[in-house]
């Protein structure tokens, strides 16, 4: 069910103000979602000011120069730096996005970051996945054939089978898409949320795969595939650019075809 | 959250005791876009058509009853409030209407890149405006 306000403890309150150092020219405030297990409290906003003179052109560069220089307490995930490992996907200036491709220069006002949204918070901007990789295990993201593949070479795909799967196989699970989703907000316990789906898709979509009828048998569910309403913030969001709505309602096409 | 969810909301602390983890910000904090806006003015727009139905029904049955009570509403209809409610219903009616064809066309798997999905949407905007005015242009000075 829909909840539209947070709970009584995680309503966020004020923080500290981190002031520039003097003589910063180009300073830019980073007001940072805080929430620490050993405080005891709610959580708060604490601002750094950063000079951006000093300090690397994308979020993920202030963060860390916050957590190099300013407060080593700051915690998030973080490790490739360039899109391609899904740790730093957080919600920057109301969109979520991954911190290590969203350049400062973009955000116009004061840099507001917070945990990925409708998410139970580990620590500062760390969410808890367990239950979105649950999901992601259910769907069984893995080949699955009963032929027995050439002895002595690998299962082949013509060119045009293997572009079927352009558009879904380079999605870094970081979740950007699936707690932007309002539906799966309300009912991420049932809903399996875009990320998933979309992971679904590329099986289902996949020449050597043999599964497909159990595929979406398993996806037959108003709440599993069909909470989806196409609302569409998951392509609006996705920080590679992929368009998970779509890979959704090639799953419903499916299931009307299938009882044609 | 009275679900399976509850459960990931139990942390620990450092010392090992649990802890309560808050629920991180969501409708407070996510940017309104095209996308999410749309949708829930078609939500907002069905409950409205609803409610319409309800006293488009109370306006037949009141026709059917007798001709008083059937001055009595459209004398109601006829206020300045009842305009307003008429011009809500005729908007929210022209809005489910086009909305309405652009799911049919995503059902059918057209329209899902953001610059299409983005043109859509503003087209839906304007269309049931315009159709919305053409409307009482025509009820209001036509008719």
């Amino acid at each position: 069910m829909a909840e539209l306000t947070l709970p009584k403890n995680s309503r966020v309150g004020k923080g500290k103000t981190h002031k520039a150092p003097a003589g910063a020219k180009r300073v830019k405030a980073f007001q940072v979602y805080r929430w620490n297990p050993d405080d005891g409290g709610n959580p708060h906003t604490d601002t750094y000011e950063i000079d951006l003179d000093a300090c690397g052109p994308m979020v993920l560069d202030a963060l860390i120069k916050i957590k190099n220089e300013i407060d080593p307490t700051l915690t998030f995930r973080r490790s490739c730096r360039e899109g391609i490992c899904g740790s730093c996907s957080m919600n920057i200036d109301g969109t979520n996005t991954l911190a290590c491709l969203k350049p400062i220069e973009e955000v116009k006002a004061d840099v507001k970051i917070n945990p990925l949204p409708h998410m139970p918070v580990v620590k500062d901007l760390v969410p808890d996945l367990t239950l979105a990789y649950a999901q992601y295990r259910s769907i069984e993201p893995w080949l699955q054939a009963e032929t027995a593949p050439p002895p002595d070479v690998e299962r082949r795909q013509s060119v045009e089978e293997r572009a079927e799967l352009d558009g879904m196989w380079e999605c870094i699970l970081c979740f950007c898409c699936t707690t932007s989703c309002p539906s799966y907000w309300w009912n991420g316990d049932r809903y399996l949320g875009p990320a998933v789906l979309l992971a679904a898709y590329r099986w289902i979509a996949d020449s050597r795969d043999e599964a497909t009828g159990k595929r979406l048998d398993a996806l037959e569910d108003p709440f599993k595939l069909y909470r989806c309403h196409t609302i569409m913030n998951c392509t609006q969001t996705c920080p590679k650019g992929l368009n998970p709505a779509k890979a959704i309602g090639k799953i419903k096409e499916l299931m009307v075809e299938r009882q044609g | 959250m009275q679900d399976v969810r509850e459960a990931f909301m139990q942390g620990r602390n450092s010392t090992g005791a649990m802890v309560q983890r808050p629920l991180s910000p969501h409708l407070q904090i996510y940017r309104p876009q095209i996308s999410s806006t749309l949708s829930i003015f078609h939500r907002i727009a069905g409950i409205a058509l609803s409610g319409g139905a309800v006293l488009l029904s109370l306006w037949l049955a009141a026709a059917a009853a007798s001709p008083s009570a059937f001055a009595v509403a459209q004398s109601l209809a006829d206020s300045i409030l009842g305009m307003i409610v008429l011009f809500g219903f005729t908007l929210a009616l022209f809005y489910h209407f086009c909305n309405g064809i652009r799911h049919l066309l995503w059902d059918a798997g057209y329209g899902y890149d953001l610059p299409t999905m983005h043109r859509t949407g503003y087209a839906v905007l304007i269309c049931s405006v315009g159709l919305t005015v053409i409307f009482w242009f025509i009820g209001l000075v036509v008719g």
